[in-house]
């Protein structure tokens, strides 16, 4: 095993192996295969990819909420070393919102449009806080004006109809935040707003989380917005983790080809280009994922071995990378990608 | 054609047909109870509006599985000494032509006026979807029996007794029309603002042939269920009216009736007379409901 | 608020007026009423007497604005069939309709509702799939068989409760209610069981069908999320959202509770307006089908009227939205 680069605390979360399948009448569906991870206290794992490729799945997955009939089919999800994936439901119901919070893709439909914004803090920060309901109104409040809210103090007993989509992302990621987890699973938490929106509820989440020690997993298609603010990046493809590093190592250097065609797509600010370069053809769907390596039609650098077998992640030097062009004993290295 | 059996039997709908076996099951009662009313002349064991057979002494006879009962008529006898199953297999078939009639009336009227609404728009679609609305108010049972009323009083008895049969298909046709207009209005707005639509008034197809041809097609599928669905409702309404006294002739006896004039006999223990009729009403609204149930389901799937 | 409800009853005003101009169609035109009330002999100068005091001989618009004017007062001249004012028979017969359909609503309700959400959370245990079955057959049973056979059962067989009428009331002014004795129960459990069996299996399917919608939206993942216990997700969050469409149309059902109210009547002889009615169908007894006509439309629109006076309590959009913003 290689060491892990900074200090070998043991992580905050880990998944292991990590196998998703959803029984359809045509036989079963594996949406994540092997994915495997992990997050440091404190630390901001990106995780990108197209849609479909499994990144909201990990997600859900991790706080538990898979929606049926997907299930766990293998491998183990660790909070603090404790395996969380096998919980009964009522102590893995203790754990969402006080271990770990999750904000979720569009503010307008992710809170309940017959409550006050007031009332949805207040409920959460009484199921996970010893606290008398003044406490926690006050609490409430805090957080209200924590994320931003101009007079939180008179917003607090408004509807969610009441405020914009950007406001209500902030009230969404005041109830994330309110019982103070340890880690935050954000789902796209930009992607539904406008663009001029998008940058100040990023700096909003990463301001928050610095401030609290607050790890998140942010789940995101947008390499903008990883790079800025990610410490390492998870890339994954046809349900499976492609690649995984530092963020500036996968942005800069990019170890499996499928990230460096990610990275090329991704427009230079500092220069003009004619053409962004594009990754021909499109990922497979899960009820065709192609044998061997599941990027091997569209890749560029494919050999014989690609088609046959399936790579795990393999140590790249600077990141990780499942691909063969890694492995001492592949007949044909390239010397970068 | 053996290509289209296999590509049928290949098809979303055929799957989840054959893995529902209630479906299957209502599928086959449906079709018995259909066979039954359609072939009464041919195959019912008597022929209850035959006076000449007819014999007071057969009278009361109870089931042929009782004590008493007279091999000769399986389900028993009713006061005139008809058979009870051959009266059933009649009955069905007022029922199933009064409710089919009812049912192609509220459809052709329904589709047709919400095409118009939801083609037209403006004032047509305003007036047509407020009668609609106003319509829908009312529970339809209680515009069949107005509609039913108020000819009873235009008209006088031997006149309204020749059309009664109509009359009642026009209440309960007319009762349930909104249901269908609003659904095709629905789907009119989001079809008619399609490229293809759009391409066929560019083209200058008229208004007229763009709705049948373009339009209408593709508002069949809700169409259908809602129609199957309507077809157990019609039935159920046809029967109430006849057990009330003011749907079909009693020349003419639907289930409905039967029922209503088995009623009279419950207190004095010819429970039979009355109990058959209700268990043929029930096995064939309810198979027909399943059925519906069914298509609702497997046509969009998503409203599970 | 008030403008809310304002323009609520201005909307009324139509549907009351096209209702009261198909009555006032139903009296003028539909039969001979001079022919019916003469009876046999008559002399022209009677006839003629006669349309001028029912002010037959006045211009359409005239006689639609007395017709309205006496409607409002409750004035529907009398039946052709008994020879009585209507208003009379049927503030006579009102209290037994009234009562029989309130308690059918209460059942429908009070056991429709928890059938409902029950199924809608648990939609795959042994216990739903029961209940379901049961809803399927209420639905696809007529309310006529249902009567005859819980008679066929609980009168004729076990002989527990009586078959027909309301058994005995107590006189409150003229309200007679049968509310207040215990064989005036008895007489009522049949037909409210018959009557509301229809209204529950539906009420119960349409809180499933919303239930399962409202659990599938985001808020309802995001309350998971959050960690909220699932008691609070489901009855205070899922339930909630739940109520505000089926406040709509289990308010329209128990409208429609009125109208059955003639099914039941008939099969138990229950001594209300809708027999009444079905009596006055039978032998064209067109000024009580009119008055019958009005007043059903009359509850109808108070119905729809506290309906959405519910909905607008119930949902903060709706008040936002008329409340001037």
């Amino acid at each position: 095993m290689n060491p892990v680069p900074a200090a070998a605390a043991a992580p905050l979360l880990e998944v292991r192996n990590l196998r998703v399948e959803f029984p359809t009448r045509r036989g079963t569906l594996t949406a994540l295969d092997d994915v495997s991870f992990s997050i440091r206290a404190g630390e901001v794992l990106g995780v990108v990819g197209e849609s479909g490729a499994g990144k909201s799945m990990t997600g859900a997955a991790i706080i538990g909420l898979l929606e049926p009939p997907g299930r766990i089919a293998r491998g183990e999800i660790l909070l603090d070393g404790q395996r969380i994936d096998n919980l009964p439901r009522e102590k893995m119901r203790r754990i969402r919102g006080k271990q770990i919070g999750a904000i979720f893709q569009d503010p307008l439909t992710t809170l309940n449009p017959l409550y006050t914004v007031g009332r949805q803090l207040q409920e959460t920060i009484l199921t996970h806080l010893p606290m008398t309901p003044a406490q926690a109104r006050a609490r409430a409040i805090h957080w209200l004006e924590e994320v931003g809210i101009p007079g939180a103090a008179q917003r607090i007993d408004s509807y969610p109809h009441e405020f914009s989509g950007g406001m209500r992302q902030r009230v969404v990621i005041a109830l994330a935040l309110c019982a103070e987890p340890r880690l935050v699973v954000a789902d796209e938490p930009t992607t539904a707003l406008d663009v001029s929106i998008q940058a100040q509820i990023i700096a909003l989440l990463k301001r928050l989380t610095r401030d609290h020690g607050t790890a998140v997993m942010l789940v995101t298609h947008d390499m903008g917005v990883i790079a800025e603010t990610a410490d390492r990046v998870a890339v994954m493809y046809a349900g499976r983790v492609a690649e995984i590093g530092p963020v500036r190592e996968v942005v800069k250097a990019p170890n499996h080809p499928y990230s460096a065609g990610l990275m090329a797509s991704i427009p230079p600010l500092d220069r003009k280009v004619e053409h962004l370069a594009q990754i021909d053809g499109a990922m497979p769907r899960l009820t065709a994922i192609p044998r061997g390596c599941a990027y091997n039609p569209r890749c560029p650098h494919v050999f014989d071995r690609c088609r046959v077998e399936r790579p795990d992640l393999l140590d790249a030097g600077t990141t990780r990378a499942a691909c063969w062009l890694h492995d001492p004993a592949s007949e044909k290295r390239a010397a970068h990608v | 054609m053996a290509n289209a059996l296999s590509r049928a039997l290949d098809s979303d709908l055929w799957y989840s047909f054959s893995r529902s076996p209630v479906t299957v099951v209502s599928a086959v009662v449906a079709l018995v109870c259909i066979m039954g009313a359609v072939l009464a002349p041919w195959i019912a064991p008597h022929n209850p509006f035959d006076l000449a057979s007819l014999n007071l002494m057969d009278a009361f006879n109870p089931p042929a599985w009782t004590e008493e009962g007279n091999a000769s008529f399986l389900l028993g006898t009713d006061d005139q000494g008809r058979d009870v199953l051959s009266a059933i297999m009649y009955g069905a078939r007022v029922s199933l032509i009064v409710g089919l009639s009812a049912v192609v009336f509220s459809t052709v009227v329904g589709v047709g006026l919400g095409l118009l609404a939801g083609y037209l728009g403006g004032t047509v679609d305003a007036v047509l979807m407020r009668v609609a609305d106003i319509q829908l108010t009312f529970p339809s049972i209680l515009v069949a029996l107005l509609i039913d009323g108020i000819v009873r009083a235009a008209l006088p008895p031997e006149a309204h007794e020749a059309i009664a049969l109509y009359v009642v298909v026009f209440a309960i046709g007319v009762s349930n029309w909104p249901q269908f207009a609003r659904t095709v209005r629905g789907s009119t707005l989001v079809e008619r603002n399609k490229e293809y639509v759009l391409a066929a008034r560019v083209i200058g197809l008229s208004k007229l042939r763009i709705m049948l041809t373009h339009v209408l097609p593709n508002v069949l599928g809700p169409v259908l269920v809602i129609a199957t669905l309507n077809l157990g409702f019609a039935i159920l309404a046809e029967a109430t009216l006849s057990f009330l006294g003011v749907g079909v002739p009693p020349t003419q006896p639907s289930l409905g009736t039967l029922i209503r004039i088995g009623n009279d006999f419950l207190f004095s223990g010819e429970w039979w007379i009355t109990l058959f009729p209700g268990i043929a009403l029930v096995a064939l609204v309810l198979s027909v409901n399943l059925l519906g149930d069914w298509l609702r389901d497997a046509l969009n799937p998503r409203l599970r | 608020m008030p403008a809310f409800i304002l323009s609520r009853l201005l909307q009324a005003i139509p549907v009351l007026l096209v209702v009261a101009l198909i009555s006032f169609a139903m009296f003028a035109y539909v039969g001979d009423p001079v022919a019916i009330m003469l009876g046999q002999d008559f002399t022209e100068a009677q006839r003629q007497a006669l349309v001028a005091s029912l002010g037959l001989d006045q211009p359409f618009f005239v006689q639609f604005f007395k017709f309205v004017v006496n409607a409002a007062q409750g004035e529907f001249g009398l039946s052709y069939r008994l020879s009585r004012p209507v208003a009379e028979l049927i503030a006579e017969r009102a209290p037994a309709t009234l009562e029989l359909a309130f308690v059918a609503a209460a059942i429908a309700m009070l056991v429709g509702v928890p059938m409902g959400v029950y199924t809608g959370l648990y939609r795959n245990s042994w216990l739903s799939r029961f209940f379901l079955t049961f809803s399927l057959i209420g639905v696809s049973l007529p309310t006529f068989l249902i009567g005859i056979l819980l008679i066929l059962v609980f009168s004729v067989l076990l002989g527990w409760l009586p078959s027909y009428g309301r058994g005995e009331v107590v006189q409150l002014g003229w309200w007679s209610t049968g509310l207040l004795t215990a064989d005036g129960w008895r007489a009522l459990i049949l037909p409210a069981i018959t009557l509301g069996l229809f209204q529950l299996t539906l009420i119960m399917r349409l809180v499933r069908a919303e239930m399962l919608e409202v659990l599938r939206t985001d808020y309802i993942k995001f309350a998971r999320a959050r960690g909220l216990p699932d008691r609070s997700v489901h009855f205070g969050h899922a339930l909630k959202n739940t109520l505000v469409p089926v406040i709509t149309i289990a308010g329209l059902q128990l409208g429609s509770i009125i109208a059955f109210a003639i099914v039941t009547e008939t099969v138990f002889q229950w001594p209300g307006m809708g027999l009444l009615f079905i009596q006055s169908v039978g032998s064209a007894d067109i000024p009580v089908m009119a008055a019958y006509l009005m007043l059903t439309a009359l509850i109808f629109v108070v119905i729809n009227l506290v309906v959405d006076i519910l909905y607008y309590i119930v949902d903060p959009r709706l008040r936002a939205g008329r409340g001037g913003h």
